[in-house]
């Protein structure tokens, strides 16, 4: 991993290839050992040689074995090599050593996958540690990469890996996978985690960049493996679906001058369509597991599938969209759910009616959405003084450098009249 | 005759499970003089690892509702440390399970911290 991938092709595709098998032999690795540190210490030195080593003498047949006897024999020489291991990581020498554990079918490796997930996302660390453990362990990415995709430095980010490691051996975080009582809560845990860190790189909160891409893709692979491990899940496969839907309309999401265009004004053609069919799919399967009310990610991606199927800003089927906001508000009723259903509501009876909702909603009254949408809806209600008022709030408010310039636009037009709402860029 | 709690505090959060410089070396050397000196007194003791593997416990909405777990310790802190337990458990949710049963976990909160071992600390 010392020079940089995009300059041979050929050192692209290993780092593709290790990074692919890293959560399975890493999770394996930490079965072995019993340390989480140690795993991740030799899985790092074994993935540094076989990048060298491949990409002279070729791929072994079986790159994922290769990998986990190399790590499991580099463990042993980082325990020889530093007496100070503790005493359970001793003990997973002898075993280690004899080289008699059998390579882990990959059902079980998947088990490890697991216990590693629920092991990165329990709820004693701290959410933006999870993203980073996630992000390192889950997804392959290394210590500067992830330091780069949270915009933090390397330096930062390194201690607090090593911090959260710590915390996990000493304060003794099991590597297991919940039982059937804690489990529903557990994997709701993960899944906002993954559902964090997209919106995280979808709606970056700070920065120049608006869109930080690596944090959408990541947490759409993260996802997919939670499906691979935990089939079945109606959350799991509802976050999956909402996550493709919400994808697909990134490329349009942003202009040639980098600047953020609302859903009203995006070019619906840079939508994804291979991303779009494989939300529809996930989004089929989800609506056919029966249940009374539907998952709040199944409803989301409903919503995110209206807006992703519909011709036109003007030709959407806003009823259907109100209704599932209905259904979204009666499984989890939060103030940002409600403002989102004000917006659709403001887009099937009109402005007023927009309006009206909006000033049943209490406790948003300065989160920027909130202020951006009554600045819209006010505008296209014609009452452009308390119009600009609202924008001028909007543009105060924190936001990345691209909302601000695009508020500053919006604040612009609606000197002359504006015709529509596009305070909810995404639709969800 | 009476047992007291006697806490240690000291400034930052130093990790004692790590033993990085002849300064650090020396003020364990110095504990380990205490600990011999004060044979006769000492009952039980413990060297915690540092505030952030803190793990907070807390009870929402009286005994028996949602147990709330959070990372590392509160920064605003008033309260005093008003004594601790000593519990041998196998994992940290194991723990958490004990940890929610006392009343401080509904009251206030509760605050566990992993112990390093380092022997018989009157030794």
């Amino acid at each position: 991993m010392t020079q940089p991938a995009e300059n041979n092709p050929g050192r692209a595709a290993l780092d593709r290839l290790v990074r692919a098998e890293w959560p399975r032999v890493l999770a394996s690795l930490v079965r072995s050992t019993g340390s989480f540190q140690l795993a991740e210490d030799a899985l790092q030195d074994t993935v540094v040689r076989a990048l060298d080593l491949w990409s002279n003498e070729g791929v072994p047949p079986e790159p994922r074995a290769w990998l986990i006897v190399a790590a499991r024999r580099r463990a042993v020489d980082l325990l020889r090599r530093e007496g100070k291991r503790t005493d359970k990581e001793r003990a997973s020498i002898d075993l280690l050593d004899r080289g008699d554990e059998p390579i882990p079918e990959t059902e079980e490796l998947g088990d490890d996958v697991l216990r590693l997930l629920f092991t990165c996302c329990h709820p004693t660390l701290a959410v933006e540690t999870q993203t980073a453990l996630a992000l390192r362990s889950l997804c392959g990415l290394t210590t500067a990469e992830v330091a780069r995709a949270l915009l933090m430095s390397e330096a930062a980010m390194a201690k607090r890996l090593v911090r959260a490691r710590q915390k996990i051996a000493v304060a003794g975080i099991p590597f297991r996978v919940p039982g059937p009582k804690e489990l529903p809560q557990r994997l709701q845990g993960v899944l906002s985690t993954i559902y964090l860190l997209f919106n995280e790189g979808y709606h970056a909160t700070a920065g120049e960049h608006p869109l930080r891409h690596q944090l959408t893709s990541e947490s759409i692979r993260l996802a997919a493996l939670v499906d691979e491990v935990l089939p079945g899940e109606v959350a799991v496969i509802g976050l999956r679906s909402l996550l493709y839907l919400q994808d697909a309309r990134s490329t349009a999401r942003l202009d040639a001058e980098g600047e953020l265009v609302g859903l009203p004004d995006q070019d619906r053609s840079l939508w994804d369509l291979r991303e779009i069919r494989a939300g529809m799919s996930l989004l089929g399967v989800a609506l056919h597991h029966p249940s009374e009310f539907p998952h709040p990610y199944v409803a989301q991606a409903a919503i995110a599938a209206c807006h992703d199927i519909a011709p036109t800003w003007e030709a959407t089927n806003w009823a259907a969209i109100v209704s599932w906001y209905d259904a979204l508000v009666a499984v989890a009723d939060t103030p940002v759910v409600r403002l989102n259903r004000a917006i659709a509501i403001g887009e099937l009876e009109g402005p007023s009616a927009g309006l009206a909702e909006l000033e049943r909603i209490e406790h948003l009254t300065s989160y920027p959405p909130f202020v951006t949408a009554r600045a819209e809806l006010l505008a296209r209600a014609g009452r452009d003084a308390e119009a600009r008022a609202e924008f001028r709030a909007a543009i105060e408010l924190p936001g990345n450098d691209a909302t601000k310039r695009e508020l500053v636009r919006r604040l612009a037009e609606s000197v002359e009249s504006n015709p529509r709402t596009s305070a909810d860029p995404d639709g969800t | 005759m009476p047992q007291y709690a006697v806490l240690v505090y000291e400034p930052g959060d130093p990790d004692w499970s790590v033993i990085d410089s002849a300064e650090k070396e020396e003020i364990m050397g110095e504990y380990g003089a205490f600990g011999a000196t004060a044979r006769a007194v000492i009952r039980g003791g413990a060297a915690l690892y540092p505030a952030t593997t803190a793990t907070n416990v807390q009870v929402k909405g009286g005994k028996g509702g949602e147990v709330v777990t959070t990372d590392g310790p509160f920064a605003e802190t008033k309260e005093v440390l008003t004594g601790f337990y000593l519990m041998e458990c196998a994992d940290l949710d194991e723990v958490i399970g004990w940890a929610a049963q006392i009343p401080a976990a509904w009251y206030n909160r509760v605050e566990i911290r992993p112990v390093i071992d380092l022997g018989d600390p009157a030794s």
